[in-house]
C-alpha cells in the first residue's frame, strides 16, 4: 500500500468530548412555551381535548383582556404586589444578615442552625392562624407570613455562602491589617453573593407561592383571592388567567435576579 | 527595620513542625528560606508577620519601621489573594482606604506603584483577564503600596511557569535595585534563592531545623542567568537537601 493510501483508510479518531458544557440558548424556552400553548389551542378548538379538561388559550386570553379593562386586575394586582414586595423583602433582609451573623460568629452559629434546621421543614402555611393571633387578621398576618418563609431558605443559602468565601482572601485582608468590619464589608459580602443571589431565586419563588396560600385563606383582593373564587366556580378561565399571572411573577422575578446578576457578577467568569 | 525570628519551636497537635529556629532578616537584605516541602516554611512566614502564634519563641520587631509605612509586615502570597471583584486599581487601593489617606496621596501611590510593576496600562481590568504573571505584579504593586518595613513572601512564583518566573526574577531584581527593600523569601526552587538571596537559610525536614546559613556576597544586579558561581552555591545547597527531599517526599507518601 502506498502512503497516500495508508493515509485515506485510517480511521478518523472519533469525537468524543461534546455536552456538559451548557450554553445560553435563550429561544428554546421560548419555544417550549409557544409550543405548548399552541398545541392547547389546536387541541381545544379540534375538540380533542375537552372544555372541561383545559380552558383555551385564547379565552383565557380573553378574561385576561376583559379583567384589565374592568379595572379589576390592578385592583387585585395592587396588594399582591405590595406583599409581596413587603414580605420578601423584609424576609430577605432579615435573612442575608442573621445567615451572615451564623456566617462569622461560631456561638451564634451553635445556636441558630439547629433553630434553623428545625423551623425549615415546617410547612409555614400552617402556621398563619399563628400569625393572625399575632399580627392581625390583614395585612401583618401576610407579610409575617410570606417573610417567615422567604427567611429560612435565604439564612440556609447566606451561610453556606459565607463558609464558601475563599478563606485566604480573608487572611490578605488580616495580613495587611484591614479593619474586620472592611472585612466583611469589602471581601465577606462581595465573595457570598454568588451564593447569596442563587438562594434568593428560591426564596423569591417561595414567597410567590406564600403569597397565593395567604390570600387564599383570607383576603377579599389579591390574586390568591381571584383564583380561590374562580377555582370554587370551575370558573377555568379565570382560573388560568390567575395562574398565568403568578407565572409570569416568576419570570419577571428570576429575570430581575439575572439582572443583578449579570451587573453584581460580572467578575466571574 | 530588622525583624528576628527567636528561638521558634511549634506543634499541630502531636506534629512537630518547627524546632528552636533562630533567624535574622537585615534591613534591605533578602533573606531567602528554603527547605523540602512540609518542613513548616509557611508556618514559619505565618508566624513571622502574626498571622499565627508559635508554641515558644518570639518574633521581633529590630528599631522603627520607616516614615509612611502603613502596614510594617506585609505579605505576597503564592495564590496571589487579589479579589477578583476588583480591578487592578481597586485591588491596589483595598489596603490603602482603611488609613484614611487624603484621596490625592492614595491617587500618588497607586500611580507609582502601578507604574513601577509596569501595570499602568492595565488598572482597569479585572484579575480574571491577566495572566499568572500579571496577577502576581499585581500582588506585588499592592505590597509596595504599603510601604512595607519587610515582605513576607511564601513562595510568590511557584504558581507560575518557567518563562514567567525568570521575568518576574528580574522584576523583583529591578525594584530592589532600584529601593532596596527587605525580605524573607520563601521558596522550594533553590534557583530562585540563589538569584535573589543575600542570605540563604536551608531548613531540615519536618521538624524544621536550620540546617545551615549560606550568604551569597555577589550584588543582585550582577547575578546572570545560569552563572557559574550561583551554579556553584545551588549545588552545594541541593547536595545538602538532597536526602531531606528525598526522606520528606516518602514521609508524605504513608500519610
Ligand atoms: N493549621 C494547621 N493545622 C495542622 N497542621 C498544619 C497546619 N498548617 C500546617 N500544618 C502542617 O505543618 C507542616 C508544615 O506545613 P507548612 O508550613 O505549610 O510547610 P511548607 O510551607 O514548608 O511546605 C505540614 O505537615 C502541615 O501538614
Ligand atoms: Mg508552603
Amino acid at each position: 500500500m502506498s502512503d497516500a493510501a495508508r493515509r485515506a483508510t485510517g480511521a478518523e479518531v472519533r469525537f468524543r468530548g461534546g455536552g456538559f458544557a451548557p450554553v445560553s440558548r435563550r429561544w428554546i424556552g421560548w419555544a417550549v412555551f409557544v409550543a405548548l400553548i399552541a398545541l392547547a389551542e389546536w387541541g381545544t378548538r379540534t375538540g380533542w381535548i375537552s372544555a372541561l379538561t383545559l380552558p383555551r388559550p385564547s379565552d383565557v386570553l380573553q378574561t385576561f383582556v376583559e379583567l384589565w379593562q374592568s379595572g379589576l386586575l390592578f385592583k387585585h394586582l395592587g396588594p399582591s404586589v405590595t406583599r409581596l414586595i413587603v414580605g420578601a423583602a423584609l424576609g430577605a433582609s432579615i435573612g442575608i444578615s442573621v445567615g451572615v451573623l451564623i456566617g462569622l460568629f461560631s456561638h451564634i452559629r451553635a445556636g441558630l442552625v439547629p433553630l434553623v434546621a428545625a423551623i425549615f421543614p415546617i410547612p409555614k402555611i400552617a402556621l398563619l392562624p399563628l400569625f393572625v393571633i399575632w399580627f392581625g387578621i390583614d395585612e401583618g398576618s401576610k407579610y409575617a407570613l410570606i417573610a417567615f418563609g422567604t427567611f429560612t431558605p435565604t439564612v440556609v443559602a447566606t451561610y453556606g455562602a459565607v463558609d464558601n468565601v475563599d478563606r485566604s482572601l480573608i487572611r490578605m485582608g488580616q495580613s495587611f491589617g484591614l479593619s474586620w468590619w472592611s472585612i466583611v464589608r469589602k471581601i465577606v459580602l462581595p465573595g457570598a453573593m454568588p451564593g447569596i443571589l442563587s438562594g434568593l431565586r428560591i426564596s423569591l419563588a417561595i414567597a410567590i407561592i406564600l403569597l397565593v396560600a395567604a390570600e387564599m385563606l383570607g383576603a377579599e383582593f389579591g390574586i390568591g383571592a381571584y383564583i380561590l373564587e374562580a377555582g370554587s366556580l370551575y370558573d377555568l378561565e379565570r382560573l388560568f388567567a390567575g395562574v398565568v399571572i403568578l407565572s409570569l411573577f416568576g419570570v419577571l422575578m428570576s429575570a430581575g435576579i439575572g439582572m443583578i446578576e449579570r451587573r453584581v457578577l460580572r467578575w466571574r467568569s | 527595620m530588622d525583624i528576628r525570628l527567636d528561638g521558634i519551636s511549634h506543634s499541630y497537635g502531636a506534629t512537630e513542625v518547627l524546632r528552636d529556629i533562630t533567624l535574622d532578616v537585615p534591613a534591605g537584605r533578602i533573606v531567602c528560606l528554603v527547605g523540602p516541602s512540609g518542613c513548616g516554611k509557611s508556618t514559619l512566614l505565618r508566624f513571622a508577620g502574626g498571622l499565627e502564634r508559635p508554641d515558644q519563641g518570639r518574633v521581633l520587631q529590630l528599631g522603627a519601621p520607616p516614615e509612611g509605612c502603613l502596614n510594617p509586615l506585609t505579605y505576597i502570597f503564592q495564590d496571589f489573594a487579589l479579589l477578583p471583584w476588583r480591578s487592578v486599581r481597586g485591588n491596589v487601593s483595598l489596603v490603602l482606604e482603611d488609613h484614611a489617606l487624603p484621596r490625592e496621596d492614595a491617587e500618588r501611590i497607586i500611580a507609582d506603584v502601578l507604574a513601577r510593576t509596569k501595570l499602568a496600562d492595565f488598572a482597569d481590568a479585572l484579575p480574571k483577564q491577566l495572566s499568572g504573571g500579571m496577577k502576581q505584579r499585581v500582588a506585588i504593586a499592592r505590597a509596595l503600596a504599603v510601604n512595607p518595613a519587610v515582605m513576607l513572601m511564601d513562595e510568590p512564583l511557584s504558581a507560575l511557569d518557567a518563562q514567567t518566573r525568570e521575568l518576574l526574577m528580574d522584576d523583583l531584581i529591578a525594584l530592589w535595585t532600584r529601593q532596596p527593600f527587605t525580605a524573607l523569601y520563601v521558596t522550594h526552587n533553590l534557583a530562585e534563592a540563589v538569584r535573589l538571596g543575600h542570605r540563604i537559610a536551608v531548613l531540615s525536614r519536618r521538624p524544621g531545623r536550620i540546617r545551615d546559613v549560606v550568604e551569597i556576597d555577589k550584588p543582585l544586579d550582577a547575578r546572570l542567568y545560569a552563572d557559574p558561581d550561583l551554579e556553584a552555591v545551588q549545588t552545594h545547597l541541593w547536595e545538602m537537601m538532597r536526602d531531606e527531599a528525598r526522606a520528606a517526599d516518602e514521609e508524605l507518601l504513608d500519610v
